[in-house]
């Protein structure tokens, strides 16, 4: 068996505007292993869900190939969770029914499944609100909803694109911290570890998440580093304060910025 | 008090406010009315008083329930073919780019042709009868739903279609469980539009030939000076169509509570 779940060969996406080509990502290459939790960090439209949505299949990069699980991409790979940057929840279903969703499009009985969504909804602190529409919830609630109907099939790959952006700080530490328990920080051999590749804007939460974080460089997106992150686990809110996560997202800020701290430009 | 009894006595106090002028404006026209023909002298046949109309509503010598049930039928049945015509090739046409491209050209030629100008070919090809007239009132009522149908299915955003591609699921569990929900307000808001024309088609459809219905009673008035009872013939319909109208904004609300407000 191939050890790398996602194997990225010198990706490019050019999309074709009314207004002229926009060239989103060029000469992408990443191989993301089976289990491994990847976080990409970039600024804003450096093609961040461009990557994402060619891994899932939804938009066929323009040129390089692109493999999940040793077979090239053609079309939208089966059992995978997918958070996407907007919640999009069906606005006619409860959020209830809005995680069952997947169930009921993969063609399995919902009914199997209502166990496990409720647990879902309750980890995420949305046990009472289960029969609502999703109007009446906050941003951050719809997003917490959409994380749970990623997670309802159990999918062993998760494409999340900001699944924690509407969130306050500490629920955001939160589902951090519930996001590594689904992942497998702890697992055993019987289960595996899911494979995460994990968009963020939070440079403390890449960190603190990940095995590897990508830096990616402003528009056409390239990757401009391949951190791996050698901290211990399981990880813990107070690992925060330890000296080598400090010296890590030290480093990544200054890729990302091209700056060192202080505000002298490096040269 | 809790704040939202308290919520809805206000609720129930602007409502009030709001509706009195119409009200009170129905009221002082129909007062208006009555004082100027009784006292003015105006001719019965002219201008019937709005108590003579209220007596002709009752009238014994009209079969009322009997035309009533006619008119009605007709409506109702007019309404129902629209909708479900309607709906189909709505669907059809969202479904397949080659039904769209065979059927849209078409069904707009069919639209702009003037529906009333039909019932006398109606009347040549089927005779008398309640179904020329139900058929008067779905041909004039089905276009809005079909457009409705078909927009409100293809208006899905990108991101919800993603999704469904996300889960493999196949073209027809899309169209039920995302594109058909979706297009739900925009038929609902059709309907009521269909809801109108169902009346006008029926009516229309009397007009031209008929032996029973609301629409027959009103061109029987012409000959016998009647004036009253043609007035008591358009209350009916009225009745008729604003209890329909009521059940399609009812229908509405039940199934896309999520849509309120949106028309
Ligand atoms: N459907 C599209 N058509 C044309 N251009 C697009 C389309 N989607 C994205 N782009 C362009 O591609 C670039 C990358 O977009 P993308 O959404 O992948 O960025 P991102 O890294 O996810 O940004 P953000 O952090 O703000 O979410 C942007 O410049 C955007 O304008
Ligand atoms: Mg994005």
């Amino acid at each position: 068996m191939n050890k790398e779940l996602i194997d990225l060969d010198r990706v490019g996406m050019t999309y074709e505007a009314a207004s002229g080509p926009v060239e989103a990502l060029a000469d992408i290459s990443l191989k993301v292993g089976r289990g491994e939790f990847v976080s990409l960090v970039g600024p804003s439209g450096c093609g961040k869900s461009t990557l994402l949505r060619i891994v899932a299949g939804l938009r066929p990069a323009t040129c390089g190939t692109v493999q999940v699980n040793g077979r090239k991409v053609m079309r939208p790979i089966p059992d995978i969770g997918m958070v996407f940057q907007a919640p999009i929840l069906l606005k006619w279903r409860s959020i209830l029914d809005n995680v069952l969703l997947p169930a009921e499009l993969a063609g399995k009985d919902p009914r199997a499944f209502r166990k496990r969504a409720q647990e879902l909804i309750e980890m995420t602190g949305l046990g009472g609100f289960a029969e609502k529409l999703p109007r009446e919830l906050s941003g951050g609630m719809q997003q917490r909803a959409a994380l749970c109907r990623a997670l309802l099939l159990d999918p062993p790959l998760l494409l999340m694109d900001e699944p924690f952006g509407a969130l306050d700080a500490m629920t955001r530490d939160d589902m951090a911290l519930e996001l590594l328990r689904i992942w497998g920080e702890t697992g055993s051999a019987q289960v595996p570890r899911k494979t995460v590749l994990f968009v963020t804007h939070s440079i403390a939460e890449a960190v603190f998440l990940s095995d590897r974080v990508v830096v990616m460089t402003a528009r056409p997106g390239r990757i401009a580093a391949d951190m791996p992150i050698d901290l211990p686990r399981p990880r813990t809110v107070e690992a925060r304060a330890a000296e080598a996560f400090g010296r890590l997202s030290l480093e990544i800020f200054r890729t990302l910025t091209g700056r060192t701290v202080g505000g002298v430009t490096s040269s | 008090m809790c704040l939202n009894v308290r919520l809805r006595m206000i609720k129930f106090q602007s409502l009030l406010r709001q509706y009195w002028p119409t009200v009170a404006l129905f009221a002082a026209l129909l007062g208006l009315w009555q004082l100027a023909v009784s006292a003015g002298g105006i001719r019965e046949y002219l201008l019937p008083a709005p108590l003579s109309v209220w007596n002709a509503l009752w009238y014994g010598d009209i079969a009322w329930g009997q035309h009533l049930w006619a008119t009605t039928f007709e409506i109702v049945g007019a309404f129902v073919m629209a909708a479900v015509v309607g709906v189909a090739l709505g669907v059809a046409i969202a479904w397949s780019p080659l039904v769209a491209n065979a059927l849209v050209p078409f069904l707009v030629f069919v639209n702009t042709l003037p529906k009333v100008a039909i019932a006398p070919l109606l009347l040549i090809w089927m005779g008398y009868g309640l179904f020329p007239n139900m058929l008067m009132g779905s041909l004039i009522g089905f276009f809005p739903v079909v457009i409705n149908t078909a927009v409100g299915l293809s208006q899905v955003e990108a991101d919800m279609l993603d999704l469904g591609r996300v889960f493999s699921a196949p073209k027809w569990k899309i169209f039920l469980k995302i594109r058909i929900p979706n297009a739900l307000p925009y038929i609902l808001s059709a309907l009521k539009i269909t809801a109108t024309a169902a009346v006008v088609g029926a009516i229309v459809g009397e007009f031209a030939a008929s032996q029973r219905g609301l629409g027959y009673v009103i061109v029987t008035t012409q000959s016998s000076m009647n004036t009253s009872v043609a007035f008591a013939a358009l209350v009916w319909i009225s009745a008729v169509g604003l209890l329909l109208y009521g059940a399609v904004v009812l229908l509405a609300h039940l199934w896309a509570p999520w849509a309120e407000g949106i028309d």
